[in-house]
């Protein structure tokens, strides 16, 4: 095991670090700085997500707690330092909010983490459901409908750094982004890293040992608040407004969706979902109304076929990729592709124009080109060529299943399996 | 005074009723979810979206053939939605553990979400209660009681009763029972297993679209119904003890009176401290709490009850099992 900073370990955090600060001369729009800053927040809250879920077994539907509380605290505090009441640098509030979310972790904790499996993720989603009523309730912290709104200007100018400019605050970002990343890597090297996935895989046998299961997913669950709070400051300084959706289901789902959809299995997983979901939702949403549902199709779809996530994709390969029998596979592939895109073309258009709820003569975009969704030839069109896009891309798995049996035995020959 | 006394006496006995016919609905609800969760280890998140479904179903069919046919074939669409979701959904992810069962059906929630968006807008829809029932059953003092509410209760009491008596009477009940715990040993008997798996989720998703079009006229049909009603049914399954049929009737008509009572009650700490003559001054630091009326507390009451429930007696009232 290579400890957190062996020499090739700083060597690519050190190339991480550099492709950060390239990042905004490769998108320097607003648009895409102000996405990369949200990218940043999200790869922190999914790591820390992936502590519970991935790490320790704790599927949570209650995470945007310890993020909104993170938040709101970081709120009042950058008020306060705006009213001279209190004096704390705007790029350390990230370790107010991260204390936040620690100390609810660790309270809270101590009552969701008695219980692991399916009871934790109810108790957690009832704990999320009693926050969020609760935030409309005590508006004097939470601000009630309209939220809590801040400055992050608040405290002054220091070393020339404002963060007035967008530029200023996606570093910032960036920067404890990085050092959220290498604090929660270092936390799976641990010895309480190791047993969380002893617990996670065999509470009975960790119990055995000499641990205590409850007390290590206790300790997990307050680490990783420290993180959602981290990342919850961050969304703070970057809106410079709290609500208390922050907080909200909507939110605790959201993230579950992302560590999911990047994979849970492996450490680099949630980063990938974090940064593929927050494109797809600022993409994806402006340009169809009906985004949540392929959303939530495509999370089922990675569920049903590839539970492990995106990342799981690039496990399954790399044996493949070892024995160079890549080129094996790749004709099949992309057989699969294109057929799997014009089933995916023909999808797509159904449902957008079931979306358009049209009447004869209406108009709707379709992939650049403008159709009558009234007309009986469009609706023919579309849903003909969705099943034969289905039957299309069945006849090529076929292809792409025997692509595997035929490198099979090589592979298992040439003994990296 | 008398006339206080009776007024009082009204409210009681109405918010009562009510507390009763919303936690009949409830127990409709959770007795399908934890049926579900004893039988499999699985806990349906999308059981309020067929709850939902059931709602929506019925104001569709309703249209065209009238609640009566409705009444019936809603829940049974809502049902053959469920054995589908069990059939090519669960099955297939249950290979891959529980955590990936749950995220199944908490992505299928999204979806039916989505799809309600899709085919019936996202404004509430107008199912009404049909005209038949539409009379006032009695009056309470001054308080009209609708007569379906009563009509609510009577399904409710009618269903409760059937499924006791199909669940402990009839062979169908003890294999589903012998299922539950000793899976193996009914296999081995000659029993399909994973068919009684399918058809006890068909019918606890049929029992959800059955409380849907029994409460979707009584609330509102809308896209939110599902993410409002949800939360609360598993609430009331944690609490009266996972897996438990008796533990989730006790739990419903708890949580259902608790919430009934407190939306009703106007009373604040501000209003009891008066009442011993303590005034506390619109300045102080903690007026806004004090002030916080019982009815505000609502939203939060179950899920306060619940985590009390965890620290005290962390199987809930009558579970069995830990985990």
């Amino acid at each position: 095991m290579t400890p957190v900073f062996h020499k090739t370990r700083l060597i690519f955090w050190s190339v991480v670090a550099i492709f950060f600060v390239m990042l905004p001369f490769g998108f320097s729009g607003g648009f895409a700085l102000s996405m990369l800053s949200q990218m940043g927040i999200a790869i922190i809250f999914a790591l820390s997500y992936n502590m519970l879920l991935g790490q320790t077994g704790l599927l949570s539907f209650g995470h945007a707690v310890y993020f909104g509380l993170g938040a709101f605290m970081t709120a009042h505090v950058i008020n306060w330092v705006g009213e001279d009441r209190i004096w704390w640098p705007i790029t350390f509030m990230p370790l107010v909010g991260g204390l936040t979310g620690m100390l609810f972790g660790l309270v809270l904790g101590f009552v969701t983490t008695r219980r692991a499996g399916t009871p934790f993720a109810m108790i957690s989603l009832g704990i999320a459901e009693m926050v969020a009523a609760s935030a409309l309730m005590f508006t004097t912290f939470f601000g009630g409908e309209g939220g809590i709104a801040t400055d992050r200007t608040a405290g002054g100018t220091m070393f020339g750094i404002s963060y007035g400019p967008q530029i200023q605050v996606f570093y910032l970002i960036a920067g404890w982004c990085l050092v959220g990343m290498i604090g929660m890597f270092a936390v799976t090297q641990t010895p309480l890293g190791r047993m969380a996935n002893a617990v996670r895989d065999n509470p009975e046998r960790a119990k055995f040992v000499g641990y205590n299961p409850t007390r290590v997913r206790w300790l997990m669950m307050t680490l990783a608040g420290f993180f959602a709070g981290m990342a919850g400051a961050l969304a703070t300084i970057n809106y410079e407004i709290v609500t208390a959706e922050t907080l909200g289901l909507v939110a605790s789902g959201n993230v579950v969706l992302m560590a999911f959809i990047g994979g849970i299995g492996h450490f680099w997983g949630p980063i990938v979902g974090a940064v593929f979901v927050t494109w797809l939702q600022s993409a994806l949403s402006t340009y169809t109304q009906a985004w949540l549902l392929y959303f939530g199709l495509l999370f089922l779809i990675i569920i049903l076929f590839s539970p492990g996530g995106m990342a799981n994709l690039v496990t399954l390969h790399k044996p493949a990729w070892h024995a160079r029998l890549m080129k094996r596979l790749l004709p099949s592939y992309a057989l699969a592709a294109a057929t799997g895109a014009l089933m995916l073309t023909g999808f797509v258009a159904v449902i957008e124009l079931l979306y358009s709820h049209g009447g004869s003569g209406d108009m709707v975009s379709l992939f650049g080109l403008r159709v009558d969704a009234g007309s009986a030839v469009t609706w023919v069109a579309a849903v003909g060529l969705f099943v034969v896009g289905i039957v299309l891309f069945r006849w090529a798995l076929k292809y792409v299943r025997r692509a595997w049996e035929e490198i099979t035995p090589q592979l298992q020959s040439s003994g990296v399996v | 005074m008398r006339a206080f006394w009776g007024s009082q006496l009204e409210f009681f006995l109405v918010t009562l009723l009510n507390s009763l016919s919303y936690g009949l609905l409830l127990f409709m609800l959770s007795s399908g979810l934890t049926l579900i969760f004893s039988m499999m280890g699985v806990l349906n998140f999308a059981h309020a979206s067929f709850y939902m479904l059931g709602a929506y179903f019925a104001y569709q069919t309703g249209a065209y053939i009238g609640f009566w046919p409705a009444l019936f074939i809603a829940p049974i669409l809502v049902g053959i939605l469920g054995a589908v979701t069990e059939r090519y959904g669960l099955r297939t992810v249950h290979k891959f553990g529980h955590v990936a069962e749950l995220l199944f059906t908490f992505g299928l929630a999204y979806v039916i979400e989505e799809v309600v968006h899709l085919v019936w807008g996202r404004a509430p829809v107008d199912y009404r209660v049909p005209e038949s029932l539409d009379f006032t059953l009695f009056t309470l003092f001054t308080t009209q009681y609708p007569a379906y509410r009563a009509f609510m209760m009577l399904i409710s009491v009618g269903m409760l009763i059937s499924l006791f008596l199909l669940l402990t009477r009839t062979r169908v009940g003890m294999v589903v029972q012998a299922s539950l715990t000793h899976p193996d040993m009914v296999e081995a008997l000659g029993h399909n297993v994973p068919r009684v798996f399918m058809m006890v989720f068909a019918g606890g998703c049929a029992l959800a679209g059955l409380a849907g079009v029994l409460g979707g006229n009584m609330f509102i049909t809308e896209p939110g119904m599902a993410f409002a009603v949800g939360s609360i049914v598993f609430v009331v399954v944690v609490f009266g003890g996972m897996g438990s049929l008796a533990g989730a009737f006790v739990a419903s008509l708890i949580i259902g009176t608790l919430q009934t009572f407190s939306v009703a009650l106007d009373f604040s700490m501000l209003g009891v401290l008066g009442a011993i003559g303590i005034s506390v001054s619109e300045d102080s630091n903690w007026y806004g709490l004090w002030s916080i009326t019982i009815s505000q507390t609502a939203p939060v009451l179950p899920y306060l009850l619940m985590v009390l429930m965890l620290i005290v007696r962390p199987r809930g009232l009558m579970g069995t099992r830990e985990s």
